[in-house]
């Protein structure tokens, strides 16, 4: 996991080398292939010396977001109490067994579920007998974040291990994609800074009472690739077909309704076929643009 | 007669007003148009009046339906109806028959047609048969040709059965002489000339030029029809447009390209022929959102969390559902109801639920506004001279590129000269929205934003803070440009918003065809009761009253274009109808009104279309009601106003006026040919290489630097704007009343003394001097570009920073101070550019002159030229010829003024001079003036004609003769006594 996430820091810096726009068709290839993955370290080496064009973190973030398209799919399956049921007793049984072996981990390999979803239905399961009640949402959210809270020490351990152990899921998972979000906005307003260019951000935006708030407001626009932008959003992901059309939805358009054309900035790439609302005020990158064109200052550029 | 009782059945106006039905509106009414002559005006009208009765006032739609398709047959037009009428211009013409008779259109003898006119047994006449071919409905694709002639040639449709007046064969063996018909036609034209320019009667004067135009492209069609033959026709046509001239030159260049080049105006009136291409060089054809703006959109404007985040919603909603009409309404069988109707419906009543529909109301104006206004771009000066480029690329591509898609996309259907209202682009999105919505909170707030919103357009001041209104006074300084495009913004918002105030207040009135009479006078008692949503009538009063009818009248016209069918005849708008009738009848075009000619043409066009379209009542024509009001109102109204401004240009014209560019087609469909092979008309697009100056990166690069402009106004409170425009527009002013202040008045004092020393030397030409010294002064006034731009950049910023608020942020401050310095500078060098030439020239003719004069006469006796050949400079002095002719001394000059002062007397006796004496005089004369040393012959000729002795005219073809000639003694001799011997018989 954690390897996932130092190269993908690292890829924000050689990006330049590796392209990160991807053709629907290229995609589709990517999408069946990460079908048989799970969310493991081991698979996604396996994933990198297959597609080794492609920059890792590019690669983490389709399958991450592929796989969570998978367990949705697949929770009415695993979320059937008898089910639950049914996955609590084997570990029950097996902790008799063979305390030591990752088994978590490998129920959850065998049912092609995320580990950190699996112990969390385990936890939840074990405190419901324990307690004889439901358990609240916020301590089993401590619990799976702070396993040794959990009373069965064993249980802590395995419980550690698959939320250690998946690159999708997870307290872990999720704190990293936090940080790598807020990471990248502070890149792009390093960048934006370096340019010279003075903008407003999400927070002051809302000090103001805007209803909808892009990361970035631009003080003065710019011109990329001939196209104005106001606002940039950044996101720190892939923009697959499902992702974007979400966001164009809840946010994208929103934003174009209210200052006019922008620029969105998937850091690890997208679908490039996606990039076809330039015209209606939305302009897709990988990066931040180096072909900035500004307001000239100065009555230069007046009379031909 | 029984024949003409389907003639001018008078076309009442029914709900569904097809082509058919405007056709023959138009025929009748020309039809009636061509008794004014001779008839007092009150008999006239009362002679239409009862015309219109008697030919079915109530509407006989059967008559209307086959009348007009009578008078025109497929294969080709017949023109039944002409023959009358012809007869009774024939009958009225004003000069030869000495006793005038009261025209009975019903009789035939009245009418005789054109041949029977001076041979009076109609019977005789061999008649031809037509057999016609009804049009309309039949032909649902009916051809270009057709269309223009079933439009405006059918006349009042006689029946079919009338006998064919002056049919081909009768042309054979016309008893006219070519003269004789000439004079016929000559008095014809005349006729309708006159009637042109009378506005005081119920015809568009749009439909009369179109109908002109189509006689006149239709001219072989018609041949066998009326006039006799095709040249007939085009003589007629041609002299008709030759009277009216004015008006045809105001219209676009296409046009009077099409008219110039056409072989026929050339062949029957070369004059009109250069008039018309002298006209076409005078012709100056000159999505986004609406910002969040925190001040208006923010929570505290909002009464609850739920308002404000439901609104926050719809305005996404709203969106959507224009990005999806924008994809799709194109596509067939797509329908707004079925597509987004319960969509929109479901978003409507959430606004109700949340209250918000004064935020949605207001977000819905502005975004009309927005999208359907037309393109206005901050700081594009469309007529400097660079503007084709800059606008082919810059500010104005937008609106170019859409005009150009337009004509592209757009089918070219030939709408006729008064197509019923319509909501073209994106007001059919909005139009679409406010119908399925149908919601009557939403309106209601919306009534209230369009009404505050019009009335304080209405008001707005046109005029920049120190134009002089006064009529012909030049603002100059490129000021009356900023007011043109002012006005021209102004007066396109004020339409737009007046057209959907007008649908939605009439909305609910709406019916698909005519209610009975009895529901009618219902309606009528029910709905006098209550107020009418905009008081029109006072707006329309105080409108005449402060001269400000050119921006109220044409956005009036568009309300009232939306009245329902009981909405005229309801006390109120009959009133306001009334009034603006009486204001089109008191507008005659070109008659030296107080309202420019362009103005007047606005109105007039609007103010006709808006008689004709089907829901005006037009028993109204003839209604005299008011007209001592108009009258009296008239009469006090200030003395300043808009009226008086030339503040209408081409395209605004076009643009209000769409109807106009009729004209264009129908002669483009001249130049295509026969249209009807072809399937219709050949749009004609010419690619212009337009002159790019750069490398095409650079110009990609231009543009994108005004759209970033334009962008960064977008999410700024539009105060900023408003900022930069002002301080822009001073400061553009200002720093052209500075150059002319100081750099022009400095080169022009360096003129003269380069002048003064230079006519100290010895061999001199003066002439030449002048045409070096002003082209040096024209060189260095390009000089003052640079200095405008300096000018610019030191004041402008100043003044931007001082207006904008103190904690304006660095990045946007400084790019306000740098647009603002780019529009000044962009207005100053505009207008310099264009001016500072003629500007220059004219103070130095002016400072030249004042030199000249101060200067003694005898520095100005050089001769830069040779004498002639053989001379020995021993010729008399110019004085000394006039001591031979009479014993005192005098100067030269003086003494053809002698000379001239006898000659235009008073006289005694022993003053008289002889033949022999002015011979010798002029013989004098022309030895001292072969001698170049002696005098400077230029300036004897200048003298006279500043005393107005000789006219300049005279001297004028001869004048740049006079400047370079090579002294060839006698030619110059010839010359110059030409002129004087001109001048002294005139006198003589």
């Amino acid at each position: 996991m954690m390897d996932s996430v130092s190269s993908s820091s690292a890829t924000v810096a050689d990006k330049s080398v590796k392209r990160m726009q991807i053709c629907r068709a290229e995609y589709r290839v990517i999408g069946r292939f990460v079908e048989q993955l799970r969310p493991t370290r081991q698979c996604m080496k396996t994933l990198q010396t297959q597609f080794p064009h492609l920059p890792p973190s590019t690669l983490l973030s389709i399958f991450s977001q592929e796989y969570q398209k998978r367990m949705k799919r697949s929770m009415a399956r695993h979320h059937a109490p008898d089910v639950i049921k049914e996955y609590y007793q084997r570990y029950r049984s097996e902790a008799k067994t063979r305390p030591a072996a990752p088994l978590l981990l490998e129920l959850a390999n065998q049912v092609d579920l995320s580990p950190a979803l699996l112990a969390r239905l385990i936890v939840e399961c074990f405190l419901e007998e324990r307690q004889a009640s439901v358990a609240s949402r916020h301590v089993l959210n401590n619990m799976l974040r702070e396993p040794y809270l959990i009373p069965d020490l064993l249980l802590a351990k395995h419980v550690e291990q698959c939320t250690v152990n998946d690159c999708c899921y997870g307290p872990l998972v999720d704190c990293i994609k936090h940080a790598i979000g807020l990471e990248h906005e502070d890149l792009l307003r390093d960048k934006l800074r370096e340019t010279n260019l003075s903008f407003l951000d999400e927070n002051q935006l809302r000090a103001k009472g805007y209803d909808k708030t892009p990361d970035i407001i631009l003080e003065v626009p710019i011109a990329v690739d001939g196209h104005i932008v106001h606002w940039i959003e950044s996101k720190a992901s892939f923009g697959d077909d499902h992702s974007h059309h979400t966001y164009l939805n809840e946010q994208f358009w929103s934003y174009c309704n209210r200052f006019g054309p922008g620029l969105v900035i998937y850091w690890y790439g997208f679908v490039s076929e996606l990039d076809c609302q330039r015209d209606r005020g939305i302009l897709l990158r990988d990066g931040f643009p180096s072909d900035i064109v500004t307001l000239c200052q100065g009555p230069a550029r007046g009379r031909v | 007669s029984q024949t003409l009782t389907h003639g001018p059945t008078t076309p009442a106006k029914t709900p569904s007003t097809s082509r058919s039905v405007r056709t023959q509106d138009f025929s009748d009414r020309r039809g009636n148009k061509s008794t004014p002559i001779q008839t007092s005006r009150s008999a006239k009208a009362q002679q239409h009046r009862g015309r219109r009765r008697s030919g079915g006032f109530g509407g006989c739609a059967s008559g209307r339906q086959t009348g007009p398709r009578g008078a025109v047959s497929e294969e080709g037009v017949r023109w039944d109806g002409g023959g009358r009428r012809s007869r009774g211009v024939g009958r009225i013409e004003p000069v030869s028959p000495p006793t005038q008779v009261q025209l009975n259109f019903n009789n035939l003898e009245d009418f005789p047609p054109v041949g029977a006119a001076q041979s009076p047994p109609v019977a005789t006449k061999p008649s031809r048969r037509i057999n016609p071919t009804p049009v309309s409905a039949e032909r649902p694709n009916s051809k270009p040709k057709s269309c223009f002639i079933s439009t405006p040639l059918s006349l009042p449709a006689s029946p079919p059965a009338i006998p064919e007046s002056a049919g081909a064969k009768l042309t054979a063996g016309s008893p006219h002489s070519l003269q004789e018909e000439r004079e016929l036609l000559r008095k014809e034209r005349y006729v309708w000339a006159v009637i042109f320019s009378l506005n005081n009667i119920p015809v568009s004067m749009m439909m009369n030029l179109i109908c002109l135009l189509s006689i006149y492209v239709h001219a072989d069609v018609l041949e066998k029809a009326y006039l006799g033959n095709v040249h007939n026709c085009v003589y007629f046509s041609v002299r008709v447009l030759e009277n009216q001239f004015e008006l045809v030159s105001h219209l676009d260049k296409c046009t009077l390209r099409l008219l110039s080049e056409n072989e026929r105006v050339g062949t029957f009136s070369s004059s009109l022929k250069d008039h018309l291409a002298q006209a076409q060089e005078n012709c100056t054809a000159k999505v986004s959102i609406i910002p969040f703006q925190p001040a208006t959109d923010n929570r505290s404007n909002f009464s609850s969390d739920r308002a404000f985040h439901t609104f926050k919603k719809q305005r996404d909603v709203f969106y959507g559902f224009l990005r999806e009409w924008e994809d799709s309404h194109k596509e067939p069988g797509w329908d707004f109801e079925a597509a987004l109707g319960s969509r929109v419906r479901m978003m409507v009543s959430q606004l109700t639920a949340a209250g918000s529909h004064s935020h949605f109301a207001r977000l819905f104006q502005k975004q009309l506004i927005q999208m359907c206004k037309g393109p206005c771009v901050l700081g594009s000066s469309s007529d400097a001279p660079d503007a084709d480029l800059l606008g082919m690329l810059g500010a104005d591509s937008l609106g170019r590129l859409k005009r150009l898609q337009q004509r592209l996309v757009q089918p070219q259907g030939l709408i006729g000269p008064c197509p019923p209202p319509s909501f073209p682009g994106h007001q059919e999105f909005f139009k679409c929205f406010l119908q399925t919505a149908s919601c009557c909170q939403l309106n209601q707030h919306l009534k209230d934003g369009l009404c505050q919103q019009l009335l304080k357009l209405d008001e707005v001041s046109i005029l920049g803070p120190d134009a002089s209104p006064a009529r012909g006074e030049e603002t100059g300084d490129g000021d009356m440009e900023q007011q043109v495009r002012r006005f021209s913004s102004v007066l396109l918002t004020a339409r737009l918003l007046a057209k959907f105030l007008g649908f939605i207040s009439f909305l609910p009135y709406q019916t698909s065809e005519l209610p009975s009479r009895d529901i009618q006078d219902t309606a009528i008692t029910l709905r006098s009761k209550s107020s009418p949503v905009l008081d029109v009538c006072a707006v329309l009063r105080s409108s005449v009253h402060r001269r400000r009818t050119i921006l109220t009248v044409p956005w009036i016209v568009e309300f009232l274009s939306m009245l329902d069918h009981i909405g005229p005849l309801l006390p109120f708008y009959r009133t306001a109808l009334c009034l603006l009738l009486q204001i089109y009848k008191r507008m005659l075009l070109g008659r030296g009104g107080e309202l420019c000619y362009m103005n007047q043409l606005l109105m007039v066009a609007v103010l006709g279309w808006l008689f004709q379209i089907p829901i005006f009542p037009e028993d109204l024509f003839f209604s005299t009601d008011l007209k001592e009001e108009v009258k009296e109102l008239e009469n006090i109204t200030s003395s300043q106003g808009l009226d008086t401004l030339p503040l209408v240009d081409q395209q605004l014209l076009y643009t209000c006026c769409p109807y106009l560019g009729e004209f264009r087609k129908l002669l483009a469909a001249f130049v295509a040919g026969s249209t009807s092979k072809s399937g219709g008309l050949i749009r004609k697009i010419t690619p212009t290489s337009a002159e790019l100056r750069g490398p095409s990166t650079s110009r990609s690069q231009q543009k994108l630097q005004v759209d970033l402009e334009q962008a960064f106004f977008h999410n700024q409170p539009p105060s900023l704007r408003r900022t930069v425009e002002f301080v822009a527009e001073r400061v553009g002013s200002n720093c052209v009343k500075h150059i002319k202040a100081t750099l022009v008045l400095e080169l022009v004092k360096g003129g003269e003394k380069t002048l003064r020393d230079s006519l100290g030397l010895e061999g001199v030409n003066t002439a030449k001097l002048n045409d070096s010294i002003c082209a040096q002064l024209c060189d260095a006034g390009m000089q003052a570009l640079e200095t405008a731009t300096r000018f610019c950049s030191e004041n402008a910023p100043g003044a931007v920073r001082v207006l904008l608020p103190l904690e304006t942020s660095p990045s946007v401050l400084t790019t306000a101070e740098s647009i603002t310095t780019r529009l000044a500078t962009e207005k100053a060098c505009s207008w310099l550019s264009a001016n500072i030439t003629t500007l220059l020239k004219r103070e130095w003719k002016s400072a030249f002159g004042r030199v000249m004069k101060s200067v003694p006469s005898s520095v100005r006796l050089s001769a830069g030229s040779s004498c002639v050949s053989d001379c020995t400079h021993k010729v008399p002095l110019g004085s000394e010829v006039m001591i031979e002719i009479k014993s005192d001394h005098k100067p030269c000059c003086l003494m053809f003024q002698e000379v001239l002062s006898v000659a235009v007397g008073p006289r005694s006796e022993e003053e008289a001079y002889t033949v022999h004496q002015i011979e010798s005089l002029l013989y004098r004369v022309g030895q001292t003036l072969g001698c170049r040393k002696k005098t400077d012959y230029l300036f004897l000729i200048r003298q006279l004609i500043e005393r107005g002795l000789l006219g300049e005219e005279e001297v004028g073809t001869n004048w740049p003769k006079f400047k370079t000639l090579r002294f060839e003694a006698g030619i110059l001799t010839n010359h110059f006594l030409m002129a004087f011997l001109v001048c002294s018989c005139r006198s003589l």
